[in-house]
């Protein structure tokens, strides 16, 4: 029983945990892939764009969050989300809209969000050093531990406040999406370009106010993501590129320009990601005492923690071999 | 004839610049600037190639560059006595042995169809076995590599030459180029950049943490030379044999590639990159062109990223940087003008004295902002203003990316296109 509950502490919620954060990154990748038809490799830098509103924001009044009974970082993000969309408009507005009218091809915006991202990360160093910093800065993180009514287990289930925000927000944020997508006028036509853009232009469709709501739901979201994994963890600014590879993965694992499939994308990837550098030899220990022939190695890990790197990797290329499409039918476009 | 009077000021310009260089810093330190300038000239061609021909974007140059690097210290570093004299060897060749019937196995099971084994079967068949052959190869690594470790340190090299290393470094980089390129080129071109990014990551970490072949974060030095070393001759005799000997590689690569893209071959490759469904209709077979170019391009990157570790005389895989040995390339080749080979050696000379040049200027322009504002406003400067004063040159490298492709996306040399009239 209590090998049941560290496998349920370090898999399901861990994976969970890192799932709910890529699939956040993902929906925004894909809504940008689908719309914009580019991958935005600057989304990255732009959720710690976000997380560095938030940590500013959250320096400046700490006493807010006590007050309510919530983590102070947490009560800003909306200030912050707010924000980093209307920075995601204005880096659309300056950099990328002048290449999309003169009709470059997508590796030229491909390009063009390196740029943007190589600009991102310089000013993040710059302004906030290179160290790790906590969101925590006069509250403390809560952690519950749940007691399980069961005779044999004494361990407990063990979920920290910032998970439970993490996991109750995205509920909150998918439904959102969900209603926006589904019933609001623009909604639709956000979708309506995603499938076929000139079709959209030709029947009224206004492309550039679709083009600045697709920024703005991906950059609160991407600020929400930074804020949410910097508050689970620590805030770390060289995060860039090793994020991006598993948003990317779990975005084309879902199905590129479908925000269901993101979600469910990120939890793969996230879920794979635990799993594989997960220790077996805690959990097979009871085995171990049945069948005294087994000699279990101390560490029994698919893959070490240094080259965790390598699943989303892994899972990126197994998808293009074999439903480039990804899981949920999106579009190789 | 009109003469190329842009081509002529611009290379007037860059020699001022490399003068000015040489009075102002010495000439053993501009030397070692044009050697380096001159190995990411090499990384600059496999780009140019890739991305100037072919439209294709390779966002992990770096992951080639550290390959290329880590390949000849593999095989010039000298040999290793504490491994070779005793039995790690053999252990070690068994641990490859196991591998090689691992793949055997797997390999055998995915050839079970002959036999009329459904797909049902076999799949899950081969992913419960090749799950545990590889528990079982890791597993009887993981004693041999700490053994490796703690008796010998690391397997050391094979005490080849160094060309041999360049030739094979440049031959592996060419190897996992294949290997991407197969998979991710009949697909978008979004795809490419993203797995590249990730290939290099991966490369990264595997030399970073594989202490038993690369000493990790211990590095290795010093990597032996194709010329005769400073102690032998000075330092600005041996740096500028080396320059000499990159100098000859630039001249065949050029020379090469100049007749590559006049040749039938090269204006198929432009063909398709300026449109990929009339060369399809033409009957050119687009992903296999795109495959040659994506390979022919690593395999460069192999061979300047050898270079360019083997004059820095120290494998160091922590020292390998998206910015310096990715995006820094790219800035010099869309800087010089992407599928001009003139130009992207003009950049990469250019673009590398800048980057050289801006970190003391950097330096000194922050340290007059710390003294300015102590001075005026009673600041208190942070202390790891210099670090991220060097960090800020980052944001320089993003925006020339941004600007050159908002208003000179040809860059400083525009690809000339014949016109047959």
């Amino acid at each position: 029983m209590n090998e049941f509950i560290f496998f349920f502490n370090s898999v399901v919620i861990n994976g969970a945990v890192i799932g709910s954060i890529y699939a956040m990154g993902a929906i925004g990748v894909t809504l940008v892939f689908g719309i914009l038809r580019f991958a935005h490799f600057a989304h990255a830098d732009m959720m710690t764009l976000g997380a560095f509103l938030v940590l500013i924001l959250t320096a400046l009044f700490p006493a807010v969050g006590p007050a309510i009974g919530l983590p102070t970082a947490f009560v800003m993000m909306p200030v912050a989300m707010v924000a980093t969309a209307f920075i995601a408009v204005g880096i659309d507005k300056l950099f990328y809209k002048k290449l999309r009218e003169n009709n470059v091809k997508p590796v030229v915006m491909v390009m063009a969000s390196v740029g943007v991202t190589l600009m991102l990360q310089g000013l993040i160093r710059f302004f906030a050093g290179t160290g790790t910093q906590s969101l925590y800065i006069d509250d403390r993180k809560a952690i519950f531990r749940i007691d399980l009514p069961f005779e044999s287990a004494s361990r407990n289930l063990v979920v920290t406040e910032p998970q439970l925000l993490l996991f109750l927000f995205l509920a909150f944020a998918v439904i959102a999406l969900h209603l926006f997508l589904n019933k609001s006028r623009l909604g639709k036509a956000m979708r309506a370009m995603s499938d076929n853009p000139d079709l959209a232009k030709v029947s009224g469709i206004n492309t550039n106010t679709v083009v600045g709501v697709t920024w703005i739901i991906a950059g609160a979201l991407a600020c929400a993501a930074g804020t949410l994994l910097s508050l689970d963890v620590t805030l770390k600014p060289d995060l860039s590129f090793m994020i991006l590879l598993p948003i990317f993965a779990a975005a084309i694992v879902g199905g590129v320009g479908s925000p269901y499939g993101a979600l469910a994308g990120g939890f793969v990837v996230g879920l794979t990601e635990t799993l594989a550098v997960f220790n077996w030899t805690f959990v097979l220990r009871p085995l171990e005492r049945a069948i005294p022939a087994l000699d279990l190695p101390n560490t029994l890990a698919f893959v070490p923690t240094e080259y965790k790197i390598t699943i989303p990797f892994f899972i990126l290329l197994a998808i293009l071999i074999w439903r480039p499409t990804g899981l949920f039918k999106g579009k190789i476009i | 004839m009109q003469l190329p009077k842009k081509d002529i000021i611009l290379f007037s310009l860059l020699a001022a610049l490399i003068l000015i260089v040489f009075a102002s810093q010495g000439s053993a330190y501009s030397v070692r600037v044009l050697a380096e300038a001159s190995c990411y000239a090499i990384l600059a061609l496999g780009l140019t190639i890739q991305w100037g021909y072919a439209g294709l974007f390779n966002a992990g140059i770096m992951g080639f560059v550290a390959l290329g690097g880590f390949i000849t210290m593999l095989f010039s570093f000298p040999t290793n006595d504490d491994f070779w004299s005793t039995d790690l060897p053999g252990q070690l060749g068994g641990v490859g042995l196991k591998a090689l019937l691992s793949i055997a196995i797997v390999y055998g099971l995915t050839q079970l169809k002959r036999f009329g084994v459904s797909k049902k079967v076999r799949l899950p068949l081969i992913i419960i076995a090749s799950a545990i052959l590889y528990l079982w190869v890791v597993t009887s690594l993981g004693p041999v590599a700490e053994a490796i470790e703690s008796e010998a340190g690391f397997i050391g090299g094979f005490g080849l030459p160094v060309w041999v290393g360049w030739l094979v470094g440049g031959a592996i980089a060419g190897g996992i180029a294949y290997f991407i390129g197969h998979i991710c080129l009949g697909l978008r071109s979004d795809y490419l950049a993203i797995a590249t990014l990730g290939i290099a990551e991966i490369i990264k970490a595997f030399l970073k943490n594989a202490d038993w072949l690369t000493r990790g974060t211990l590095t290795v030095s010093p990597l032996p030379w194709p010329v005769p070393q400073a102690g032998d001759i000075g330092f600005i005799a041996a740096r500028a044999a080396y320059l000499s000997v990159t100098a000859v590689m630039i001249a065949v690569i050029y020379f090469l590639l100049y007749r590559a893209y006049n040749a039938p071959w090269g204006r198929t490759m432009r063909a398709i990159r300026d449109n990929e469904n009339s060369s399809a209709a033409m009957g050119k077979d687009v992903n296999r062109r795109r495959l040659e170019v994506f390979i022919l391009g690593s395999v460069l990157m192999g061979i300047g990223g050898a270079a360019l570790v083997t004059f820095n005389g120290i494998f160091d895989p922590s020292g390998f940087l998206p910015l310096n040995h990715t995006f820094l390339v790219w800035v010099m080749v869309i800087l010089g003008g992407a599928g001009n080979n003139k130009g992207t050696i003009f950049g990469a000379v250019f673009i590398y004295i800048i980057w050289t040049m801006s970190e003391p200027a950097a330096l000194f322009l922050i340290d007059m902002a710390r003294q300015l504002g102590t001075a005026w406003f009673e600041w208190q400067p942070p202390g790891d203003l210099d670090s991220r004063a060097l960090q800020a040159r980052v944001f320089v490298i993003g925006l020339t990316i941004s600007l050159v492709l908002r208003y000179a996306p040809k860059g400083l040399f525009p690809e000339k296109v014949a016109h047959h009239a």
